[in-house]
């Protein structure tokens, strides 16, 4: 029994859908175009003229002699932004692993306050939690004052606005999505399943790699992903944490559309961006999603 | 302490100490943010005494004040669009399939997926060609395209729990489409559509990255103005306000899970 007929329902979906085709579809499409484009005399884009410079540009570099040049200015800020994204996926996996596993081996009535506690953080303004970082990083901030007290001088930490600061701050903005995939993973186990382990003569080590991480694995591959991601499309963090100096692929993004006014070469760093992040999505229900269904 | 042997927790002595390692690390730069928000001295980290003051320079910042304004308009108009085109969009959906039915769930989430860079300068691209003035309601329309999938979701999830068996009855009974809905599915859906609208209106107040660039210069938001602070230094006024609007974000969240849990 359905609640509408199908004709009704196309009139219902429609709305939300063709607001975010409008609004959302046409202005990627849009950006796709702009990125082939001939970038204007004084900012903007010269319509109609195509040029792939955009692309090029982002590996080379054309001298005075009109020579093309490599410069990796361009390749250092995507790979710095992959392996600060990388760092982060193992921090927030070896910090939200043990905390899924602990929350999923809760009483039912604790595990949802757990949870209810891990996404909190997720919904407050993220601007404010870089701050709040800034904080206790900052030199005579609080960690600062935390190691004097206890007798370790650092004459200033010297940690706010380095990849460090960055990093500590990626981590702590992403964390959620790594705890909430392994978790709902974790959530099913059976308790008697790993006592069978040990009763089995299994040691801790056995336990774990047998049993307990199998079954976290899909949760795993997700909460990566879902860390990986975003984090590779960070823009407040490095802004604030790196203070502007160490600028991720969204700080580039961002800047040719405010003092650089390089709006092809903006929109072709955007569209390889989201190419990368809709591919990675791609694999991944291609290569996840399905399993649960083939194993049945 | 009794210890739990059908927990298996106690076989892995690491992993305790790692979760409250992990709780105090997502909780300390919040608790320490709203300690030193009311920190009486000048130099925001050190802590010489309780005072309030700051909330008082804060809340009498004309421009704060002005932005914060600026912020209610654009979270209060995208949460009503959005949450009326996703409770729409979720009857649409919620059960039985169609031709297409993959095609509009990749839509209604495709929001979640791009990178916010992504859709901020793709927005202000198209809203420059097609002569959108940038300003409040430029950031409204964007903020309505992200705040679609974030009350969808909770709409969605109460209207699958939904027992179908009640519609059914109402047709049995002959109530027509309308009816059925104002008696049976309202009733039924409205903590989800609160919960929905609840969270857009969040997710819409503390965005900053594309408020920033498709906004115009009379249409500061609140997080601008607060970047723009922070960018100056790190001072008590910063402290109270983002303490505030920490505080906002937790009891709207608080509220908004609350009102999901209310039983059908």
């Amino acid at each position: 029994m359905e609640i509408f007929t199908r004709h009704k329902r196309f009139w219902l979906v429609a709305p939300a859908v063709i607001y975010i085709g409008f609004f959302m579809g046409l202005p990627l499409v849009q950006m796709a175009y702009v990125s082939i484009l001939e970038r204007g005399a004084n900012g903007g884009v010269n319509w109609g003229s195509f040029s792939f410079d955009s692309y090029i540009s982002f590996i080379f570099e054309r001298d005075l002699m009109d020579n093309l040049m490599v410069n990796t200015d361009y390749l250092q800020i995507f790979l710095r932004s992959f392996g600060l994204s990388a760092l982060t996926t193992v921090l927030a996996l070896i910090l939200g692993f043990p905390t899924a596993f602990y929350i999923a081996m809760q009483p039912q009535k604790r595990r949802n306050m757990f949870i209810f506690l891990v996404t909190i953080p997720f919904w407050t303004n993220i601007l404010v939690r870089n701050y709040a970082w800034m904080l206790l990083l900052r030199n005579g901030g609080l960690i600062d004052h935390f190691l004097a007290s206890v007798g370790i001088q650092t004459g200033g930490l010297d940690i706010l606005y380095t990849p460090y600061a960055v990093s500590i701050g990626l981590t702590y903005t992403y964390l959620p999505f790594m705890v909430l995939p392994i978790y709902a993973s974790l959530e099913k186990l059976d308790h008697r399943l790993i006592e069978a382990a040990f009763d089995l003569g299994a040691n801790k080590r056995k336990a774990m790699t047998r049993i307990i991480l199998p079954l976290a694995t899909p949760g795993i591959v997700a909460g990566a992903i879902l860390v990986f991601i975003p984090c590779l499309g960070a823009y407040v963090t490095p802004e604030l944490l790196g203070g502007g100096k160490f600028m991720m692929i969204s700080n580039l993004i961002g800047s040719q559309f405010g003092a650089a006014r390089n709006w092809p070469f903006g929109s072709a760093l955007g569209f390889v961006l989201l190419a990368m992040v809709l591919l990675a999505m791609l694999v991944y229900s291609l290569k996840f999603k399905k399993l649960p269904e083939d194993a049945s | 302490m009794k210890i739990d042997r059908a927990n298996p927790l106690w076989r892995f002595h690491g992993i305790t100490p790692m979760a409250i390692f992990f709780f105090a690390y997502l909780y300390l730069p919040i608790i320490v943010l709203l300690v030193l928000s009311f920190n009486e001295n000048r130099l925001a980290t050190i802590w010489t005494g309780f005072s309030t003051k700051w909330y008082s320079v804060v809340l009498g910042n004309d421009d704060m004040l002005r932005s914060a304004k600026n912020s209610l308009i654009i979270a209060l108009s995208s949460t009503i669009i959005a949450t009326i085109a996703a409770t729409l969009a979720a009857m649409g959906m919620a059960r039985g399939r169609f031709r297409g039915e993959g095609g509009v769930a990749a839509m209604l989430t495709l929001p979640l997926l791009v990178p916010e860079i992504v859709t901020a300068i793709a927005t202000l691209l198209f809203f420059i060609v097609i002569g959108v003035k940038l300003g409040l309601l430029s950031i409204i329309i964007a903020h309505t395209v992200f705040c679609i999938p974030f009350a969808y979701l909770p709409i969605r999830a109460r209207l699958d729990g939904m027992d179908p068996a009640l519609i059914e009855a109402a047709n049995d009974l002959y109530a027509n489409e309308w009816q059925a809905f104002k008696r049976i599915t309202f009733p039924l859906l409205w903590p989800g559509i609160l919960s929905g609208a609840m969270l857009s209106f969040i997710i819409s107040l503390d965005d900053f990255v594309i408020s920033y660039f498709v906004g115009g210069a009379g249409s500061t938001t609140l997080p601008i103005y607060i970047f723009g602070m922070i960018r100056i230094g790190i001072t008590p006024e910063v402290n109270a306000i983002s303490a505030l609007m920490l505080i906002i974000s937790i009891v709207f969240v608080s509220i908004s899970f609350l009102i999901d849990r209310v039983r059908y």
